[in-house]
């Protein structure tokens, strides 16, 4: 084994030759949610200016921060791309590893949409209906029982008799995270499920009775009328083609692109768009951010050029690229744009 | 045992002719056409299932090397592309692929004025969606680089849009465009009229082993370019580093070393490291190549250091295989004429065994090849729009990978990105074939039966 270890650290020495002048590229991680916007950025700005294109990989909104906050270096990524916002442990990690200054950039908005096979009945859906659909335990005459509705009309009579089979994001998404939050607990404060649970929670204060209701409402029946889908959205759609009865939960982007194989649900009466969610009228939507290492900027060459580029009107202005992917342009990206231009990072979150 | 034929049990005394059937000789030879029976059907089984495996990924997967492009002649307007006026490289720069997805639209719509092709029934914003949104920006490249082109018309050959590609190969129909957002049947209808003009043809897409990646926009610019190249320099350094350290470990271990605790303990470790998921090799790549020695991310270095490691168990076993192949009476003949214990080795083992060590070198290397699980923790399963440049620097420049592309463009939202992996498996399996069969053709060519 020792022609091995000579032959590694010849390599290595030939790569702190090579490593010693800057990194050529900018390293991108993060959400696979964002993951296709970042391509689309990536691949316009190494055809427009004089930077090689950045290199952009998924894998996640969570351990895309963490790898973000592994340190300054440029072996350390320079952007994390995020579909939910960075919470304070990240922001702690970063600290300890000597990452000071993080500028938060947020680029649009991302809807997120319930879809059946193309040939499939119209469904109107509201939060309540899906929580009545999918949860552990619905409202049935003023008290919790266990959940045994089996076709949607069982969940509301106005929705077609077909069996129920939600495919759900699996809990290591962000996706989960909109999901629960916008239409689960939504749905079950509508039902009033979330009082009932609410008179029967433990807890020292408020606060903590609601977060363990809440926690309760997020709970999904377990008989396989409600399916956690851990692969991305092409899984969902495999599943969708091979059961025709099942509604399948999407990005607005996804559904955009394959509309001639899904059919989309209105929620609460509002059809998903790029122009209903940037009114807020439809209801199940959610930031997309990106988080730049500030102490990068100067050092890996395009890095401020290629967030300038991002959030520019060109870019994710609402006749871009972007939009026209089934980015939700954010109304405030003039300041946004000020802001990466100036450098402003971010402050503590409130 | 003195006396066998007391010990045995006595035999049935029945006397017939082997010519007539007994009924204990028709169970057993109907128990021997059983077997057989069973043999042809696990054959047959695994055949379907190749055959299935085959058939899914050759029919999805062939027309990814068919690509609609789209020709005629484009005119480079000088006050569009160069505003100054000085051709000047810096100054023409400034002109981004908008400006040039312009002057692509003037010279479609002038061409299509003049071969009198009627455009009634699709807008001006559908007219220009059917040309690529890479056309651009290989027009771009093109000009800067040649700023002499500026003023001419010249005769230009681009992609059409995903969409029209999946109409004229059958993905795309009048029914499924009523319903999809991104193409619309009067699209449809206009391309077969350019067919018909022949400016819309479907030729062989060398683009497609060319091209870099490209974003979900652009489907139809996505190439395996990149991916190759970097499943090249890794094998080629998979086989610097392997090979070398493979056999001198595995001569070492056969001819040399003594047999003691130590020597079984390396053993035992050879085959355990062998069994080891490749996804541990990953994780242990990670903290060591790069978090340790700093090695860059997503870089073909450090991915084939890390499937080296997986190899060199395979590299070792076969090449231990092999030298302990070549027959004892080599070596006495070696060692009586006088010849050291270095010379037997490296002037009759060492080539005897060399057909062997070869064969499973290609079978380590094409195993390697396919592997996607450990590169996907060192960042190469990534969106890489540049070449590595040549080597040696190119070894440290980020890089994908045959099967990683595939793994990649299979989560894609666009439905084209299904053709495109199945033809990216349909490579990915010629090289494997290529590999394989030569290992045969070097073991037959070479081997020497004692």
């Amino acid at each position: 084994m020792k022609l091995f270890k000579l032959t590694a650290s010849a390599l290595a020495m030939a790569a702190a030759a090579t490593a010693a002048d800057a990194r050529d590229q900018i390293q991108v991680t993060g959400s696979s949610t964002v993951l296709p916007y970042a391509t689309i950025v990536a691949e316009a700005f190494g055809e427009n200016f004089d930077f090689p294109s950045p290199v952009v990989e998924g894998g996640g909104s969570g351990a895309g921060r963490k790898k973000l906050c592994e340190g300054v270096g440029e072996t350390t990524v320079d952007i994390a791309n995020s579909s939910s916002r960075i919470s304070q442990s990240d922001i702690d990690l970063c600290k300890t590893n000597g990452v000071e200054e993080i500028m938060e950039v947020r680029f649009g908005y991302d809807g997120i949409v319930f879809a059946t096979a193309v040939d499939g009945p119209e469904f109107a859906l509201t939060q309540a209906d899906v929580y009545n659909a999918l949860a552990a335990k619905v409202v049935k005459d003023g008290a919790l029982v266990d959940n045994t509705n089996a076709t949607w009309a069982d969940a509301n009579a106005a929705l077609p008799a077909q069996a129920i089979l939600g495919l759900v994001p699996g809990t290591k998404h962000g996706t989960r995270e909109v999901f629960d939050t916008k239409v689960i607990i939504q749905g079950c404060k509508d039902s009033g499920a979330h009082d009932l649970y609410l008179a029967t929670a433990e807890g020292a204060d408020e606060k903590e009775k609601k977060a363990a209701a809440d926690k309760s409402c997020m709970e999904l029946r377990t008989d396989g009328k409600s399916v956690d889908i851990d692969g991305d959205y092409t899984e969902t759609l495999a599943r969708l083609d091979a059961d025709k009865t099942a509604v399948g939960v999407f990005g607005l982007s996804f559904y955009q692109n394959n509309t001639d194989k899904l059919r989309v649900a209105t929620m609460a009466g509002v059809v998903p768009s790029t122009e209903s969610i940037a009114s807020g009228d439809y209801p199940v939507s959610r930031p997309l951010y990106f988080y730049v290492k500030k102490a990068h900027i100067g050092v890996i060459p395009g890095l401020q050029e290629y967030i300038d580029f991002f959030v520019s009107d060109d870019m994710a202005g609402p006749d871009g690229p972007l939009a026209a992917y089934g980015l939700v342009s954010d109304p405030e990206l003039a300041a946004t744009q000020a802001a990466v231009a100036a450098g402003t990072p971010m402050g503590p979150l409130e | 045992m003195t006396d066998a034929s007391s010990a045995a049990p006595a035999l049935p005394n029945r006397v017939h002719s082997i010519l007539t059937e007994s009924a204990d000789m028709r169970r057993r030879n109907a128990a021997e056409g059983r077997f057989k029976l069973y043999g042809m059907a696990a054959i047959a089984v695994s055949f379907i299932v190749l055959g299935i495996m085959l058939w899914t990924i050759f029919s999805d997967g062939l027309s990814g090397f068919q690509q609609a492009k789209l020709t005629f002649p484009v005119t480079l307007t000088a006050e569009t592309l160069d505003p100054k006026g000085n051709k000047n490289r810096d100054e023409m720069a400034k002109v981004t692929t908008v400006g040039y997805g312009k002057v692509l639209a003037a010279s479609f719509k002038a061409e299509l004025a003049a071969r009198n092709i009627p455009t009634d029934g699709v807008t001006e914003k559908e007219l220009v969606e059917i040309i690529s949104k890479d056309a651009p920006g290989g027009l771009r490249a093109r000009v800067l680089a040649d700023p002499s082109l500026l003023g001419q018309t010249i005769e230009m050959t681009m992609l059409a849009t995903g969409r029209i590609d999946g109409y004229l190969k059958g993905r795309v129909t009048m029914q499924t465009a009523e319903r999809d957002g991104n193409v619309s049947p009067a699209q449809l209808q206009f391309a077969d009229l350019l067919i018909d003009a022949g400016i819309l043809k479907t030729g062989f897409n060398r683009e497609f082993l060319t091209n870099p990646d490209a974003s979900d926009q652009r489907p139809e610019a996505a190439g395996l370019g990149v991916a190759i190249l970097g499943s090249a320099y890794m094998m080629l350094l998979v086989l610097i580093m392997c090979v070398p350290v493979g056999v001198a470990a595995s001569i070492y271990l056969e001819e040399f070393a003594p047999k003691n605790r130590w020597t079984d303990l390396v053993e035992v470790n050879i085959s355990n490291l062998a069994a080891v998921p490749s996804i541990v090799f990953g994780i242990l790549g990670l903290a060591i190549f790069i978090n340790f020695m700093g090695l860059p991310q997503s870089s073909s270095v450090v991915g084939a250091l890390v499937i080296s490691l997986m190899t060199l168990p395979t590299i070792i076993i076969a090449t231990r295989a092999s030298i302990r192949a070549v027959p004892p009476s080599i070596r006495d003949a070696a060692l009586g004429i006088g010849a050291s214990k270095m010379q037997t080795v490296f002037h009759h083992v060492l080539p005897l065994a060399m057909p062997g060590i070869l064969t499973g070198t290609i079978l380590g290397l094409a195993s390697a090849l396919g592997e996607t699980a450990p590169l996907l923790l060192i960042g190469m399963v990534a969106f890489v729009d540049n070449y590595p440049s040549a080597p040696v620097e190119g070894f440290f420049d980020p890089a994908t990978a045959l099967p990683v592309q595939v793994y990649s463009w299979a989560s894609r939202s666009d439905p084209a990105f299904i053709e495109r992996s199945s033809a990216a498996i349909i490579v990915l399996l010629v090289f494997l074939v290529i590999m394989n069969v030569t290992a045969i053709i070097l073991r037959r060519k070479f081997e020497r039966r004692w």
